[in-house]
């Protein structure tokens, strides 16, 4: 790799999970004001807050490694769909309570074993995010874990809901688990995760899980992806028209 | 007009009466905006205080990814510091190593004890009942991970049966 490779690759490795933070953290931001109940609310716009965060750690260190001038703001506010290289699965609709936790539940363990992983990377500004960010994880997935068993073992309604959100979902998780070669040469430099390394362990943990819940696992029968290559489905186009709204009509405008 | 900026150098304002003991002290006054009775000191988040040059460099920790609290303690050290010495101020972040409840001190437990919000227990204390701040009782249990703020849980009490917030260990 030479030294301008290397620092593209870096840019858009930091810049993806920038991107993953920010679509799951709006996707939850959602729902405030729109919470089940009182604490519900409360507690899903704080695990918002926690990926609104990560999202602005990982866009300020993306704009240092670029050099440009850039801000986290520009990268958050300026950039077009086929820009954004997050998974699909953070940016669909939240869907209804048992779709928002079982994606929630999903992700919370990709990101316990992520996370994880990422803080002995070799580059000291992502060990130092997911550091952090892994103690917010482990108390998400407590929650995320609890709904599942709440939903999964109550009513009928709330068991059929869940297992019909799980169904959907499943689908684009294969993409939690692929890496293209940019990745994968920084994987072998120490400086990303081999996310393909995960999948054992995310697989197993679920199907602990499910299985508590009395969810049955979704049989393999499709799978979706692009996200990382910024091809997306048609609701990342509505998630930003209005996230990006106000600077797109009022550039620079301030608070 | 080189000789100009070697005077201007030779006399920055206050230098001689600006210690840095002097501006932790200084510093116990900014507290977290969501929780008033706890100051930065005390909740582990002020990490440093060091002069380079004629700029006040602060460091801080962030407590949780999205707390928002971190812009207006940001903003507070600037306004405090730079009022007071008259010097340039920054403030920097550092994410390494990850603040923990650990950090906090004895005092800034008894402070939140006092406000009515059960302080963390040390993360080594293995798993331990969380104690009622109103009535001492022992029984209590958990409504929801999430009480006002990220970093607090909301609990209530089974003998008085107050609600109340517990400041998560992590």
């Amino acid at each position: 790799m030479t030294g301008k490779t290397n620092k593209e690759a870096l840019f858009n490795y930091v810049v993806a999970l920038g991107d993953d933070a920010l679509t799951l953290g709006h996707r939850l931001s959602e729902w405030c004001s729109n919470g089940p109940f009182l604490e519900e609310d409360l507690a899903l716009t704080n695990v918002a807050l926690d990926y609104i965060g990560r999202a602005r750690m990982f866009y300020t260190y993306a704009a240092e490694v670029e050099g440009r001038g850039r801000t986290e703001d520009d990268l958050a506010y300026l950039r077009d769909c086929r820009d954004f290289r997050n998974f699909l699965i953070t940016e669909l609709p939240r869907g209804d309570f048992a779709f928002t936790m079982a994606r929630q539940l999903i992700l919370d363990v990709f990101n316990l074993e992520f996370l994880q992983a990422l803080s002995g990377s070799s580059d000291a500004n992502l060990a130092g995010i997911a550091a952090k960010a892994v103690k917010e994880s482990r108390y998400h997935l407590r929650r995320s874990h609890d709904w599942a068993l709440r939903l999964g073992n109550g009513t009928e309604e709330s068991h059929a809901r869940m297992q019909k959100a799980v169904d959907e979902l499943w689908g684009y998780t294969h993409e939690l688990f692929e890496m293209d070669e940019q990745e994968l040469a920084l994987a072998a430099a120490g400086v990303a995760v081999d996310r393909g390394l995960l999948r054992g362990r995310w697989g197993e943990a679920m199907d602990a899980i499910l299985q508590e819940a009395a969810l049955a696992r979704p049989v393999e029968e499709w799978s979706v992806r692009g996200g990382r290559e910024g091809m997306h489905t048609e609701h990342l186009g509505y998630l930003l028209a209005d996230l990006q709204f106000l600077q797109r009509s009022y550039p620079g405008l301030r608070w | 007009m080189a000789m100009n900026q070697k005077e201007i150098k030779a006399a920055p304002p206050h230098r001689q009466r600006i210690d840095v003991t002097a501006l932790r002290i200084l510093l116990e006054q900014v507290k977290d905006p969501e929780i008033p009775v706890i100051s930065i000191r005390d909740l582990g988040v002020l990490r440093d205080v060091r002069l380079e040059g004629d700029t006040v460099v602060v460091v801080i920790t962030p407590t949780y990814s999205g707390c928002p609290a971190m812009k207006a303690i940001r903003n507070d050290i600037e306004e405090l510091v730079a009022g007071a010495t008259g010097l340039a101020v920054k403030v920097e972040m550092e994410l390494s190593p990850p603040w923990s409840t650990d950090d906090m001190t004895e005092e800034g437990r008894r402070a939140l004890l006092e406000y009515g919000i059960a302080p963390p227990q040390p993360r080594n204390a293995g798993a331990r009942r969380v104690q009622c701040p109103r009535c001492g009782s022992g029984s209590t249990h958990l409504i929801s991970e999430f009480g006002s703020t990220a970093c607090k849980a909301l609990y209530q009490c089974q003998d008085c049966l107050e609600p109340f917030d517990h400041f998560k260990c992590i």
